[in-house]
């Protein structure tokens, strides 16, 4: 298993470097660069501007700046804010935890919902449960997160005046107390992704289950005399979440996408809702940045459900 | 799984043609048949609604401002009283033309790459299926953003402030789009490729671009059409975010994602004013969605119950 592992982690470090290697040549390709300002700021001798750009070496070929790009970034000197006058790497320490708090209650959210619904679902096909499910899954993946986040924010917030709709990074509470504002200021956020993601991987729980169901070992399960409880989480569940942890992994992409609309609406203090104010207001090392924690992530996740699928499966470890 | 459903109408149906027999299974779909009808209306308003809803998108009227909906605006105005129904209706074609376009390259590039994966039998096809995985790990927002922060301002000087960012962002969506189709594509040309009848085409001596393009990607275009519509609904979406995040069309275009950006701050006065485009949003990319439910009924014969 440890070997598994291992070798996971290896081929995760290729990938890593691929990405990189896209985001670096897709800001190369960019017209302009973050000098080009500086070029036309009358208040700045063109000198002066030669000089930062032989300083920071952006005369140099390519491959050579990509090289210095990326031993920076491994020795963690990730650049300097222009906008926000700090470094790139603290300012989105900062902001990362935000992030990952959503992001991980709204998975354990789906999760939760997705598991029962799906397995429930698969074990009564086509019945009137399992046609309310999936009808439900459908518009779930067809309403986009903007829209429920509105739509959120008008039932809850607007018309109910039930929960905060701006989402605060510091509370003015103390002890108990600002554990409830914590809570309640997530509620939304949570609920927005957590049911986009929810819908998804109920129709991935259900068709896996369903392909495994009927399955001789199975009806051998059956036969042996256990109960049906006893069956579906023991000997089928198992064996269904194999194919749902890929499809999961899969789907993180389109988490993190979901997360930038997300902080976006209800003004969450997160990467996501960096990266727009860095897009915006055209703070260049920031976006780099953040583009490439977000691929770090997507990595990570991915090498996580690896993992999680060897220790599900143990033939693959031995592959 | 088999016995029950085939037994008895097979034995004595008529014989059908293929898209024949596809169509009366797609018609057994009910959502997915109400779907079509659905977006066929949204597709007709939108074409033909400039023609007859006179309203110019960009008439400020800002004393008949934030109105909900009435006779003279049925959906209402927004906060300069421009009319919502007059925008929706120029914005759902750009939202539309988008879906379809962005599907175009994400078809296009992905039957590409897969077909080459799936008929090479060497190191090219282990390189292009490690490059759609890469590409499957992208984070896809973040990059679509990089990507429209970057090229944004060089296009728009290109192609003028509509065109520019329409290119790019059909380039940009359908260019991140295209590794499902790829996957797909090739794992059907992997098994097609075995079967007798592109050996005989073979042994004729078809060269391989003609077993491809006669042989084998007729019998391909099941799952691609199916993952073609799918990826129409996913483009819209992408395009609407964009716009909701400020960052896609220009202000002046009302895309639906971009009526709603304006709308956002307006929830409490005028609920109307984000309700209507995000219910077309909603009503074309759940009835794309059902529609490739039914296209999944109708041409993927294993899938069928």
């Amino acid at each position: 298993m440890s070997q598994y592992v291992l070798r996971r982690l290896l081929i995760a470090v290729p990938s890593l470097l691929g990405i990189s290697l896209i985001l670096f040549i897709v800001l190369a390709l960019a017209p302009g660069d973050p000098f080009s300002e500086l070029a036309t700021n009358p208040n700045v001798p063109p000198e002066v501007a030669a000089a930062l750009r032989a300083k920071f070496g952006l005369d140099d070929p390519i491959y050579i700046r990509y090289l210095r790009w990326i031993a920076a970034m491994a020795q963690g000197d990730w650049g300097f804010s222009f906008v926000s006058r700090m470094n790139v790497d603290t300012l989105i320490l900062q902001r990362l935890p935000a992030t990952l708090y959503v992001i991980g209650s709204s998975q354990i959210l789906a999760l939760l919902i997705a598991i029962p619904v799906g397995v429930y679902a698969a074990t009564r096909p086509y019945s009137v449960f399992d046609q309310i499910a999936n009808t439900f899954a459908f518009i779930g993946f067809s309403l986009p997160t903007f829209f429920t986040g509105l739509l959120f924010i008008l039932i809850f917030s607007v018309t109910l005046d039930w929960l905060p709709f701006v989402y605060s990074g510091d509370i003015k509470a103390t002890g108990f107390r600002w554990v409830i504002e914590q809570i309640r200021q997530a509620i939304m956020p949570v609920m927005v992704l957590g049911l986009f993601q929810a819908a998804s991987m109920t129709r991935f729980v259900r068709s896996a289950m369903l392909d495994v169901i009927r399955l001789d070992y199975v009806t051998t399960a059956r036969a042996k005399g256990l109960g049906q409880t006893k069956v579906i989480v023991k000997h089928a569940m198992r064996n269904a979440m194999i194919p749902v942890v890929t499809l999961i992994a899969l789907q993180m992409p389109a988490v993190f996408g979901g997360a930038i609309v997300t902080e976006q609406i209800f003004r969450i203090p997160g990467i996501g809702s960096l990266l727009i104010s860095s897009i915006l207001s055209n703070d260049t090392p920031v976006v780099m940045a953040v583009a490439f924690v977000f691929a770090c992530l997507v990595v990570l996740f991915n090498l996580i459900a690896d993992i999680l699928y060897g220790w599900l499966d143990p033939r693959i470890s031995f592959r | 799984m088999a016995g029950s459903t085939l037994a008895f109408p097979s034995a004595e149906r008529r014989a059908y043609s293929p898209w024949r027999e596809a169509w009366r299974r797609y018609r057994r779909h009910r959502p997915a048949t109400v779907s079509a009808a659905l977006l066929l209306v949204l597709i007709v308003a939108v074409v033909i609604g400039p023609f007859v809803w006179r309203i110019p998108i960009n008439e400020i009227d800002v004393v008949a401002g934030m109105q909900g909906p009435s006779l003279a605006h049925p959906f209402g105005t927004d906060d300069l009283g421009q009319d919502i129904l007059a925008r929706m209706i120029y914005g759902g074609r750009i939202s539309l033309a988008v879906g379809l376009a962005a599907m175009m390259v994400s078809v296009f590039v992905g039957t590409l790459i897969g077909a080459l994966a799936g008929m090479s039998r060497g190191w090219l096809g282990y390189g292009l299926m490690w490059l759609t995985d890469l590409f499957l790990s992208l984070p896809q927002l973040p990059l679509l953003l990089l990507l429209i922060y970057l090229f944004r301002d060089g296009l728009k000087a290109a192609f003028g402030p509509e065109g520019g960012i329409f290119i790019l962002i059909v380039l940009v969506i359908g260019g991140l789009r295209w590794m499902p189709v790829a996957r797909l594509v090739r794992a059907q040309f992997l098994s097609l490729r075995e079967k007798e009848f592109v050996e005989a085409a073979r042994a004729l001596g078809a060269s391989p671009l003609r077993q491809v393009v006669r042989h084998i990607l007729p019998n391909a275009v099941g799952p691609v059409i199916i993952a073609g519509t799918i990826d129409v609904a996913a483009a819209i979406i992408a395009e609407s975010t964009l716009s909701f995040l400020g960052l896609g069309f220009p202000p002046d275009t009302p895309t639906w994602g971009r009526i709603l950006f304006d709308a956002k701050d307006f929830l409490d006065i005028g609920p109307h004013w984000a309700l209507f485009p995000g219910g077309a949003i909603f009503i074309a990319v759940v009835s794309i969605n059902f529609i490739g439910d039914g296209l999944r009924d109708a041409l993927d014969a294993r899938r069928v119950i």
